[in-house]
């Protein structure tokens, strides 16, 4: 299978004072086309950095990092903005909706940047939302909806332009375990019925058990990886 | 797209209202006063230039230097005399000429004196039709003076419509000026400009009243058919240059076309008005600088906002349109607030003017005036937005993200 996402020896060093700090140490990483991988790792372990790089919402220090064969490592960062536009959806651990759109305008945003026609914007937005049982709420904004609903939003805004590849950062941080659940089953049912790529980040290994592969990171380095074969559970 | 651009500024201004509403302020004082003062600034040009339109443009007035734009009436403007009147109707070009002599008189009527503007018609009736014309003095009841009219008067509008005096005066009566008593025989129509407080006589009472002989205020030349004004007024210079002895540029004597006098009039009106547009635009100044603070604190508030749409595909284009809009909106607003206000304020100006100095002051909006205010005040906000909004389109996505 052709790798969807590559990191061949990524470094990331951050300069705090007169200190630098390496954030990911050399790090080579491999994720295959429709494949559901979880990174994993305590607080300081650099997943998050990880994770902006594989967004490509950053650029490695050193090393290179491939996406759908491209290397971004020196792209621009409008160059960046149109890919991560295209083929990534993120769904964020603060669900991170525009607090001054509604819902049908947070799902419709990434389409926009993407010079979708409106009335196409509106009917896939729509449709979204009530795939997601979102129909009646769709001129809410995100302070008139629940947790629960407000991360529903925020896929409906990662599947809006179908991209390859669904990014989720700590998706059930800040739900309750019944709508974490959900959000979990969502996604491996992206993974299974449609063909996306999934990456998960999480510190929580029960979490990362529902991934087909488990990268393990400490202090800025894969120290294992392994494949779990999702755990449907 | 600038729809959504639009939807995603409004969106953040609706949401900061106070905010929002506060920083327009600055905007729209600074419009109001320039529209107001551009709006009556023009409506005194109009009145004006529509006054000189109906007294025609082939009118010569010469006076005494001192004469200008002093208020009328004051004995200042002394300085021609009968003798130029003779010289000037013999210049060539000049098709007649008339001597007008103006003072302040003290009148008295309903046991009340006032010291008001007295002005004489010339004794010969191709003279007196002169001055009536370029004067516009009609009369709206009773009847025009006539040459040989000894102890009779015409009045002014303000006389007998007015209450200048604690009645109104009607045809018939009779009015004591310096002591000596003259009857009414007809009643003026409106002229404005402060010309309604004015009482006309025969030359011969006037120079009765005040024992002057040879003492002129002003002479009104007509340029004859097919002569250019200021040719005319240019050799009308020239033969009182060579009477009285003197040296160009050290005339004691003025003399101007119709068109110069309403040119030299707009050139004060102009510079006044510069003036206070000058003042207005400092306004203006402080309220783009309101305006950037505002953006710059926005764009900080909003950078975990900045940061989600450049997750989802936002380029840094997006990005500066988004707040470009923003506050190009914001002094679109404050614009449209401000051409509001300076349109009720110039029309409240107009109505207290109207009591006191009459038709001269009204207000005039031209479209391109209202139009142009409100493009104006979203080009200051844009602007003003330029540098808040390049720092915002800058922001790593990163970093935006982080600021939560």
């Amino acid at each position: 299978m052709k790798p969807i996402i590559e990191l061949k020896n990524v470094w990331k060093t951050y300069r705090l004072g007169e200190t630098n700090v390496h954030a990911l140490q050399g790090i080579n990483l491999r994720v295959e086309q429709g494949e559901f991988i979880a990174i994993q790792g305590p607080s300081g372990s650099g997943k998050s950095t990880a994770m902006n790089l594989v967004g490509c919402l950053d650029t490695p220090t050193r090393g290179d990092v491939y996406l759908d064969g491209k290397n971004i490592s020196a792209m621009s960062e409008s160059d960046l903005a149109q890919i991560r536009g295209r083929k990534i959806g993120f769904i964020f651990q603060k669900f991170n909706l525009i607090e001054t759109l509604t819902a049908l305008e947070n799902v419709t945003l990434p389409m926009t940047f993407q010079g979708i026609p409106e009335e196409e914007r509106l009917a896939r937005a729509t449709a979204l939302l009530k795939q997601f049982g979102l129909g009646e709420r769709l001129d809410h904004r995100p302070n008139q909806l629940s947790g629960g609903q407000q991360q529903r939003v925020a896929i409906a805004r990662a599947l809006a332009i179908d991209p390859p590849v669904i990014l989720a950062d700590e998706p059930t941080g800040n739900l309750d375990s019944k709508t974490g659940k959900e959000v979990m089953e969502f996604l491996r049912e992206m993974h299974k019925h449609h063909g996306k790529t999934i990456v998960l980040v999480t510190h929580d290994d029960i979490l990362a058990t529902r991934a087909d592969k488990i990268a393990f990171l400490k202090d800025g380095q894969i120290i294992n990886t392994k494949k779990v074969g999702g755990n449907h559970k | 797209m600038i729809a959504d651009y639009l939807r995603l500024a409004t969106g953040s201004l609706r949401k900061r209202f106070l905010r929002t509403s506060l920083t327009m302020i600055g905007i729209f004082i600074g419009i109001a006063a320039v529209v107001a003062l551009i709006s009556l600034g023009q409506g005194m040009q109009d009145a004006i230039n529509a006054q000189f339109a109906s007294v025609g443009s082939d009118k010569i007035t010469i006076q005494g230097a001192s004469a200008g734009f002093g208020p009328p009436g004051q004995d200042t403007a002394g300085s021609v005399r009968e003798d130029d009147l003779r010289i000037v109707r013999q210049v060539s070009g000049v098709a007649i000429a008339a001597g007008r002599l103006f003072r302040g008189l003290n009148i008295e009527y309903a046991d009340e004196t006032k010291n008001e503007f007295v002005a004489s018609l010339p004794k010969d009736q191709k003279e007196r039709d002169l001055v009536i014309e370029a004067v516009n003095l009609k009369i709206k009841h009773g009847r025009q003076l006539k040459p040989g009219d000894k102890g009779k008067i015409v009045i002014g509008y303000n006389y007998w419509a007015e209450e200048l005096f604690p009645k109104n005066v009607p045809l018939g009566a009779n009015l004591l000026i310096q002591g000596k008593q003259f009857e009414v025989v007809g009643l003026m129509d409106k002229i404005g400009a402060g010309r309604d407080d004015a009482i006309i006589m025969n030359e011969e009472d006037l120079r009765d009243l005040t024992g002057t002989k040879e003492e002129l205020s002003a002479i009104f030349a007509q340029v004859a058919k097919g002569e250019t004004p200021s040719t005319v007024a240019e050799r009308v210079t020239r033969a009182l240059r060579r009477d009285r002895g003197q040296k160009e540029g050290q005339e004691d004597f003025t003399v101007q076309t119709s068109e110069e006098l309403i040119g030299s009039i707009n050139t004060i009106l102009n510079v006044v008005q510069a003036v206070f547009i000058g003042i207005a635009a400092i306004s203006l100044l402080v309220g783009g600088v309101g305006i950037m603070n505002t953006m710059y604190t926005s764009v900080l508030e909003r950078n975990r906002d900045i940061g989600i749409m450049k997750a989802i595909g936002a380029r840094n284009s997006d990005i500066l349109w988004i707040f470009l809009i923003e506050s190009g909106l914001l002094g679109m607003a404050g614009g449209a607030i401000g051409v509001a206000l300076g349109v009720s304020l110039s029309k409240l100006v107009e109505i207290i003017g109207r009591q006191v100095v009459g038709d001269l002051l009204q207000a005039t909006f031209s479209p391109t005036l209202l139009i142009g205010a409100i493009l104006f005040s979203f080009l200051i906000g844009a602007a003003s937005g330029v540098m808040p909004a390049l720092a915002a389109s800058k922001l790593p996505p990163v970093v935006a993200l982080r600021g939560d």
